[in-house]
């Protein structure tokens, strides 16, 4: 291919999307406020003006995607056919006591039945009902954290932005149960692409857990490329939780952009087991003083999988302190990447943070490619990164071996016993039992089960 | 039950046993004394099936079987158990959860019934009063942040609880305070039986005053130079390695 088929094709990949924009837009414009018009097209516009990102890009130097923008992906429309029951759901995190919602293709299809309450004031729901029925709250807060500019991922889903979770809690509201996001991809007979938008405000000294989980039911390919906007106000706790299990044809793109106001804690725990491309951007900006951030992550790839995890935190105000633990396990093929970006500002004197990769390579032809970056304006910070990358102990397996274990059965216990680091941090019993039946099956043979 | 012909083994590219014999029956405690390299460690690597290990001449049986056509898992399950000297810390598996699995892998072997948690339990908590261990170590990480006679004594609490027939130490001494010493020595002592063989290899003599053996035997260079009874590892603290390295080779 010369330089200017590459060009061409690029430039058709994207008239995709432009034309599916021209065509719903027709039908948003009846009933959706101007504002939303206005956000949706100057993000169509920066979309078209940024196109997909290349291997040229700094932030995507090790991410190929042409197999994602080479797929002609129609935008889902309406629900599907057959909504999938309760029995048919490809799920094995429930939680009967959790808020639970079920989106299919980005469209909010009803609540599961659960014996939670929410708290008095939560709301829940929605984000095309809370559009609708009145988006003064959310017009503050929906696209002012999640930038455009320079992200043609977060442009697409903003300008197809539609559906999704809207959650919010006014001020001291302690929601007691986990609010579960379902996002289910139910691949069409031509490639489906959908974009859920999640918005979360907890307001001041309110606390919640959400748990955000991807999968898919049925063959095909799908694109799936989420963002979620959390804006936490003084003092107010989030847990948060990524589950991402989608199909060996997805592709997932996911953003996650936090707000922290003063005294705020955020925690992030995402688990990445399926899909065939999924890159996951999680970024925190610690915008008031005596914050506290989280960023832990877990990946499991097998066979061609490539899975891309960028962290960014912004210590933007004195005396917050962030910790970052991600893992990973790579066998046959697969290939990771973690990038971790910390940038302390100028006035972000006596900032903690600390961050760490490891990755377990379980073949010879397994990649990781991991790099952190840290930018400092402060001089009186405490910064350490660190990044390991190795096999299986020789020694380790000896020793299990040598009291009886078979081979099989002793590297599990130590693939297990390193991930279990992750998934012990996991503060909801239900869903750590659930991850753990999940890290109990092979790596990459058995993607497929740990998918969906 | 154990009989070592003329074992040469390299570490490395490295010659390290070069033509080592032994037998060893049921009922029989031997001590293998020696200095720092003189290959002590490496033979005990070589009978557990360690595959750094390689041997390059000679034959190991284990009750009339070929021990070296034996994966280092299956030697542990026909009833061989290595005592390490550097017990090796697998954070993310409690103790517990490891030592049901090994145990449970050796009863498959044997054809008996795996033990569910309270059957495991009943056992444990048995071997647990010998070896003066608390129940908090069972719970927490093998090994991980013992210290260095909590992890002695968990190898010796490993031995028993799986019920070896050939017992294996490699200076399982050395690191130890007097009062650790003595309980790991009436930990090894409360499993001596007709039917069991224990190989204890060291430098020193102070465990043997505990563990008293059946047969020392001196390794020097790869061979064992020198056996003889009990007072044979008196004589080799009085006057050290050095009286035995120009004497001919004990056939």
């Amino acid at each position: 291919m010369t330089e200017y088929d590459t060009m061409t094709a690029l430039l058709e990949d994207k008239d995709i999307y432009l034309s599916s924009f021209a065509a719903r837009e027709k039908k948003w414009k009846a009933s959706d406020p101007t504002w939303l018009a206005k956000l949706r097209q100057a993000a169509i516009d920066r979309f078209a003006a940024l196109g997909f990102p290349t291997l040229d890009d700094e932030e995507w130097r090790s991410t190929p995607l042409t197999a994602l923008t080479r797929i002609p992906f129609q935008l889902a429309t309406g629900p599907v056919q057959e909504p999938p029951t309760e029995a048919t759901l490809p799920l094995t995190v429930t939680g009967k006591d959790w808020t639970q919602l079920l989106f299919v293709n980005g469209q909010f299809v009803r609540l599961l039945p659960s014996t939670a309450e929410l708290a008095s004031g939560a709301v829940v729901g929605s984000l095309a009902q809370a559009l609708r029925n009145g988006p003064a709250a959310l017009k503050d807060h929906l696209g002012r954290h999640a930038d455009c500019e320079d992200n043609a991922f977060i442009a697409l889903n903003t300008a197809f932005l539609d559906d999704g979770a809207a959650v919010q809690l006014p001020k001291n509201c302690v929601n007691p149960q986990p609010i579960h996001l379902i996002f289910l991809s139910v691949p069409g007979s031509e490639p489906t692409a959908c974009h859920p938008r999640n918005l979360i405000v907890l307001e001041a000294n309110s606390q919640a857990t959400v748990v955000e989980s991807y999968l898919t039911a049925g063959e095909g390919d799908s694109f799936t490329n989420a963002v979620t906007e959390v804006v936490l106000g003084e003092g107010a706790c989030l847990d948060y939780y990524k589950v991402q299990r989608e199909s060996q044809e997805a592709f997932h793109v996911h953003t996650l952009q936090v707000q922290q106001a003063r005294s705020s804690q955020f925690s992030s725990h995402s688990f990445t087991f399926g899909g065939r491309l999924s890159r996951s951007d999680s970024n925190a900006v610690l915008d008031g003083e005596g914050c506290e951030c989280t960023l832990n992550g877990l990946y499991l790839g097998g066979g061609e999988q490539l899975i891309d995890n960028h962290t960014r935190i912004d210590h933007a105000k004195p005396h917050c302190a962030s910790h970052e633990l991600y893992k990973g396990i790579l066998d046959g093929k697969a290939h990771g990447i973690f990038n971790g970006k910390i940038h302390v500002h100028p006035d972000a004197q006596k900032t903690d943070a600390k961050q760490t990769n490891q990755t377990l390579l379980l073949s010879e032809d397994a990649i990781i490619n991991t790099k952190p970056q840290l930018e400092i304006y402060a001089d009186d910070v405490k910064c350490t990164h660190g990044a390991t990358v190795g096999q299986l102990d020789a020694l380790a397996l000896f020793y299990l071996r040598s009291r009886g274990l078979g081979l099989a059965e002793a590297r599990a216990l130590l693939v297990y016993a390193f991930a279990n680091d992750i998934i012990g941090r996991v503060k909801i019993e239900s869903l750590r039992t659930e991850l753990e039946q999940l890290l109990r099956l092979p790596v990459g043979s058995a993607g497929d089960e740990r998918r969906a | 039950m154990l009989t070592i012909f003329n074992l040469h083994a390299r570490v490395d590219e490295k010659e390290i046993l070069k033509g080592l014999n032994l037998k060893i029956k049921a009922g029989e405690v031997h001590a293998i004394m020696g200095p720092n390299g003189s290959g002590k460690s490496t033979l005990a690597g070589v009978i557990a099936g360690r595959d750094a290990f390689d041997v390059t001449e000679g034959d190991v049986l284990f009750e009339g079987k070929d021990l070296l056509d034996m994966d280092a898992e299956v030697r542990a399950r026909e009833g061989v158990f290595l005592a390490f000297q550097h017990p090796i810390e697998i954070p993310g598996v409690s103790n517990m959860y490891f030592l049901r699995a090994a145990v449970n892998a050796v009863r498959k072997h044997r054809g008996q019934e795996e033990l569910d948690g309270g059957k495991f339990l009943k056992l444990v908590k048995e071997k647990m009063k010998v070896l003066h261990m608390s129940d908090d170590l069972l719970k927490r990480p093998v090994n991980e942040g013992f210290s260095g006679g909590e992890k002695k004594r968990n190898e010796i609490f490993q031995m028993a609880v799986l019920e070896p027939k050939l017992c294996v130490l490699d200076e399982t001494d050395s690191g130890l305070d007097i009062d650790a010493l003595r309980t790991v020595a009436e930990g090894v002592n409360a499993m001596r039986s007709k039917e069991r063989a224990i190989l204890v290899i060291t430098h020193h003599q102070r465990l043997l005053d505990h563990l008293v053996p059946d047969f020392v035997h001196v390794l020097l260079d790869g061979r064992i130079v020198k056996s003889g009874g009990k007072e044979l590892a008196l004589e080799l603290e009085k006057k050290g390695y050095e009286e035995f390295a120009c004497q001919p080779v004990a056939v």
